[in-house]
């Protein structure tokens, strides 16, 4: 598959599979599932440090660093376009200039489903300010156009609810999502089990980026693995073109001739 | 400064105001992260995260709503009244 990759940005990556960095027991518990799950891009969070508290805690970036990983900042917790636009700079200047981010503005905190008209007001200066986003949007196949548009390098529509866990809702919603975007279509949240990141991968999706699927599952690390596979398998059956779905005309795989008499 | 010197060398009970007077001239309270910190003496953006033993540890700095970047922490002055946003990269998704 070595000339299957994903490519964001210009930039070439063999996973498909991005991980959030969130919700792990620890840090072994999270380097172990994000080796497991194969995936290159990780996204991390962006926050107040805990002035005054042990000095000597390791940091997430010393068990996975940015030489090792494509660190993708996020904007969680952010409800306006300015504080989204305020942590992704402060992000960038954390790791150096590097500047493929995550957007993603919340509605309410209940839900934590986007607010689109904020989201697109931050895609605009972010991309204007030299940011490649990738962002977090609802299914609507109009907002994913216009962001599209604006210059975002990757459209992220959710599956269902951050967290939630239901997989994906409206896949004919990803459909027109794809019929109109040019840019890598990555499904981001809701995803709760393998058979999920199968179906956005058979559906033509090209990538899906999942957190609590992995961190909250009984054994992180074998669904990391079961990710991997489902990322992968979704893929290849993708590529290799799915039989039609036929309500009627039952045809056997078997020769219907030759078959032995009555005894 | 010269009346107000004689002033203190005539009411001796002024003296301790004038000392922390001069005292306050320097000391600084700054937010950083939402909580009031207050310096001795004004300092550098450097000096701040020296105090704060966050040396050589990998962080972002906003001043008053612009970044500070890291080459330039040594040159940033803090002043007073100064908002601070100190920040890490932490696990999410």
């Amino acid at each position: 598959m070595s000339q299957d990759n994903l490519i964001i940005a210009g930039k070439s990556y063999a996973s498909r599979l991005l991980v959030g960095t969130g919700k792990y027991k620890d840090f072994t518990e999270t380097q172990a599932a994000i080796e497991a799950s194969g995936a290159e891009i990780i996204t991390i969070a962006i926050r107040r440090s805990n002035i005054g508290q042990n000095p000597n805690e390791p940091n997430l970036l010393d068990i996975l660093p940015p030489s090792k990983y494509t660190l993708l900042p996020n904007t969680a917790g952010c409800y306006s376009a300015d504080d989204a636009v305020r942590t992704l700079r402060l992000a960038r200047e954390l790791l150096d200039g590097h500047s493929l981010v995550k957007l993603e503005v919340l509605g309410d905190p209940q839900s934590l489903y986007p607010n689109v008209v904020e989201t697109i007001a931050a895609a605009k200066t972010l991309v204007a300010e030299g940011f490649q986003v990738m962002v977090y949007t609802s299914d609507d196949p109009i907002i994913a156009k216009q962001l599209e548009d604006i210059g975002c390098v990757a459209i992220m529509p959710l599956a269902s609810l951050i967290g939630s866990g239901m997989g994906i809702l409206n896949p004919w919603n990803l459909q027109l999502i794809m019929d109109r975007v040019q840019v890598p279509v990555i499904v981001d949240a809701g995803v709760g089990t393998a058979s999920d990141a199968a179906i956005a991968m058979e559906l033509g999706c090209h990538g899906v980026l999942m957190n609590t699927a992995i961190a909250a599952a009984q054994k992180p690390v074998l669904m990391a693995s079961a990710m991997k596979q489902a990322v992968e398998a979704g893929r290849s059956a993708y590529l290799a073109g799915r039989m039609p779905r036929k309500l009627y005309s039952a045809a056997p795989s078997s020769p219907t001739t030759g078959m032995i008499g009555k005894a | 400064m010269g009346s107000f010197r004689s002033t203190i060398e005539l009411h001796p009970h002024v003296e301790c105001a004038a000392i922390l007077h001069d005292k306050m001239l320097n000391v600084i309270t700054v937010h950083i992260n939402g909580a009031s910190r207050t310096f001795e003496q004004p300092l550098n953006v450097a000096e701040l995260v020296t105090q704060l033993e966050l040396t050589g540890k990998r962080v972002a700095i906003e001043r008053n709503g612009e970044i500070v970047p890291r080459g330039l922490f040594a040159q940033q002055q803090i002043a007073d009244g100064d908002k601070i946003e100190l920040v890490v990269a932490v696990g999410g998704g």
